[in-house]
């Protein structure tokens, strides 16, 4: 069984975790089902080179973040396993 | 040497690739032909998921579907839910399931719930959502053989059977992960090419990415353009035009983003890296290389439309003579998936947006991307993907952990050699009787995926409390939500005839396709598991360590 203070740092380690994925969540949800679908009519309003700017969002975008927001992810939680000592590497 | 020649050398390399590889790459013991021993690196991962991800439909219908068939804006709904998709799978699904550390996905369901019931539960969806996906598949190895090596459907579909039966059986996961970096390769190299031509012809841009928002010769935005010969024809704007509702494009976007999070040929992908960081890594590796042909489709889309307009209609009010029709378009009608019929008789091709008029037939679902030696490539790493993924849950969830426990390593590799065998060629039967079109039989997969695995898998890893009896009654309701929607509206088993509620778009609910059901039926599955679980004792103490357990990468 894992100590007390062990049970600690993995109560921590969960919470951080969750909070990232809200974070990252929210601006997941905001550049596709928010800029790509429900916002897509006023932001086609504006232009971005020859795009009209929802319809980047929809087409490119909304995929670039993506991309961004999964290397965020494993970045901070690389960090935070390595803070709590909970990484592979540690064991 | 002629096209054709030098189609069957390129061909038969890739080929001669693959064999090579299924040669080398055998798998000894279960671990290697389940999940390739672990030692996948993860940009190697990722790049097979890659190729395990992008379809024949992706592939070959993809650019179409964009362009023809959901008219420009109304195709975002597969671009971003294809894509995004991988955000979820990166952050709620793969490293928990990966420091679970075992073979499949039913496997965790099973043992996360207690229950060999759920266990089959969840192989029964498994098989559902991989059938039905893998249809598409066989049927895109027939497409692209007759097209590009001008045999028939059925030659070019047995001659791929071949194929994936050698290093599918032979190698399981090592040979598929091995061969799938090199069909990553020749598909995305056959992708990309023909498209940085497209985009230098039109608008003097090499990357087709900054192309779609370039300015063609005459000055003009290419977008705009697009818009303007679209509305002159009676079409909608290509930049504009939504997809049913606002609310179907949200929920055919959404359904499509949690049915690639609940797919298992892509979840037991990240089973293949060694550590719980690799798989998250992973994910945004293949996300990357996804990316690069998720980007590039909507631009031969936008750029192919408007070469078909500017083909079919040189000046207003002129329309192209049937005889004088292009070699490209000649191709693809020898596929079937497009067609002419002069209905009007005077040998011309009318295009526009009424169907009594409109001599372009055929359209729908499939389509006409100008090259694609590649096609095969994307069908064969898909089709792999998703017949580990059956003869795995057969093999392993069936016979080691439910009805045959007492079997030897060594008998259960030969048992998953031979359900590979058999799923090889119950899918080669499929492919040659499909029930449905290739597109139509993809989405449906996303759809149950979403609807049954997706929320088991979920809630196993993000509550300790949720319940045997909940996660069953669950996935029971999802599913049968899911196909009972789709089947009223298109038929059950898609027999035209059968449906018992006609498919159009006043008889959705709340003007939801059947395509973009899948959220609905998680919603439903998500309440039922909820609602049971608040009834039901909670699961038992070594249930609840478990799931402790996956939520740190350490081990205790």
């Amino acid at each position: 069984m894992p100590s007390e203070h062990a049970a600690q740092l993995r109560e921590t380690y969960w919470r951080e975790n969750r909070r990232w994925m809200l974070i990252l969540g929210t601006v997941w949800f905001l550049v596709s089902l928010g800029c790509g679908v429900l916002w897509v009519e006023p932001l086609n309003q504006f232009q971005l080179g020859g795009f009209k700017l929802g319809f980047w969002f929809a087409q490119q975008g909304s995929i670039f973040m993506f991309i961004v927001l999964i290397f965020v992810y494993a970045r901070v939680m690389a960090r935070l396993e390595k803070r709590l000592g909970l990484g592979e590497s540690e064991a | 040497m002629t096209l054709t020649e030098t189609t069957y050398w390129v061909v038969g390399a890739s080929f001669a690739i693959y064999i090579l590889i299924a040669i080398r790459a055998r798998a000894g013991t279960t671990q290697e032909f389940y999940v390739a021993g672990k030692g996948i690196h993860p940009v190697a991962n990722g790049m097979a998921t890659a190729a395990d991800w992008m379809s024949a439909a992706s592939f070959i219908s993809m650019a179409g579907l964009i362009g023809l068939s959901y008219n420009g804006y109304g195709g975002s709904v597969f671009l971003m839910g294809w894509t995004g998709g991988y955000v979820i799978l990166a952050m709620l699904i793969a490293p928990y399931l990966r420091k679970y550390g075992k073979f499949t996905v039913p496997e965790f369901i099973g043992d996360r719930y207690y229950s060999d019931t759920a266990r089959v539960v969840a192989v029964i969806c498994l098989i559902i959502c991989s059938v039905t996906y893998v249809i598409g598949q066989m049927k895109g190895i027939g497409v692209a053989f007759s097209r590009f090596l001008e045999t028939d459907y059925e030659t070019g579909l047995f001659s791929g059977m071949v194929i994936v039966f050698f290093y599918a059986v032979l190698g399981g996961m090592k040979g598929i992960t091995y061969t799938q970096i090199a069909q990553f390769c020749v598909l995305i190299f056959a992708y990309t090419v023909p498209a940085i031509f497209i985009s230098l012809q039109l608008t003097g841009q090499p990357i087709p990415q900054l192309g779609l928002g370039s300015t063609l010769a005459d000055g003009t935005y290419l977008l705009q353009k697009l818009d303007q010969t679209l509305l002159d024809l009676g079409f909608q704007e290509y930049t504009t035009s939504v997809r049913g509702s606002t609310l179907n494009m949200a929920a055919f976007t959404a359904s499509l983003m949690i049915g690639t999070a609940g797919l298992p040929h892509v979840i037991i992908r990240f089973f293949t890296v060694p550590t719980v960081s690799a798989a998250r890594t992973s994910a945004g590796w293949a996300l990357v290389f996804i990316a690069i042909l998720y980007t590039t489709a909507p631009a031969v889309a936008a750029m192919a439309r408007l070469n078909i307009m500017q083909t079919l209609q040189p000046e207003p009010g002129q329309h192209l003579a049937i005889e004088e029709r292009p070699q490209w378009f000649r191709n693809w009608e020898r596929t079937g998936l497009l067609g002419i019929e002069d209905k009007n008789g005077d040998g011309r091709i009318q295009y526009n947006a009424n169907p009594d008029t409109n001599e372009l037939v055929k359209l729908d679902n499939d389509i006409l991307v100008l090259v694609a030696a590649g096609g095969l490539a994307a069908a064969l790493s898909t089709a792999a993907g998703l017949l580990l993924a059956i003869s795995s849950a057969i093999s392993h969830d069936l016979l080691k952990r439910t009805f045959m426990p007492q079997i030897s390593e060594r008998q259960e590799l030969m048992a998953s050699r031979l359900a590979m065998a058999a799923a090889v060629l119950g899918a080669g039967y499929l492919g040659l009787n499909p029930p449905g079109f290739a597109a139509g039989t993809v989405a449906l997969a996303f759809g149950l995926a979403a609807s049954s695995l997706f929320p088991a898998l979920l809630l196993g890893i993000f509550s300790k409390r949720v319940t045997r009896e909940g996660a069953v009654l669950g996935m029971l309701a999802g599913l049968s939500v899911t196909l009972t929607y789709v089947f009223q509206h298109k038929g059950i088993m898609f027999i035209p005839g059968t449906q018992f509620l006609g498919d159009m778009p006043p008889n959705w609910f709340l003007g939801i396709e059947p395509n973009a059901f899948g959220v609905v039926g998680a919603l439903v599955n998500f309440a039922v598991t909820l609602g049971v679980t608040r009834v039901t004792s909670p699961p038992p103490p070594e249930v609840q360590a478990l799931v402790e357990e996956i939520r740190v990468p350490v081990s205790s």
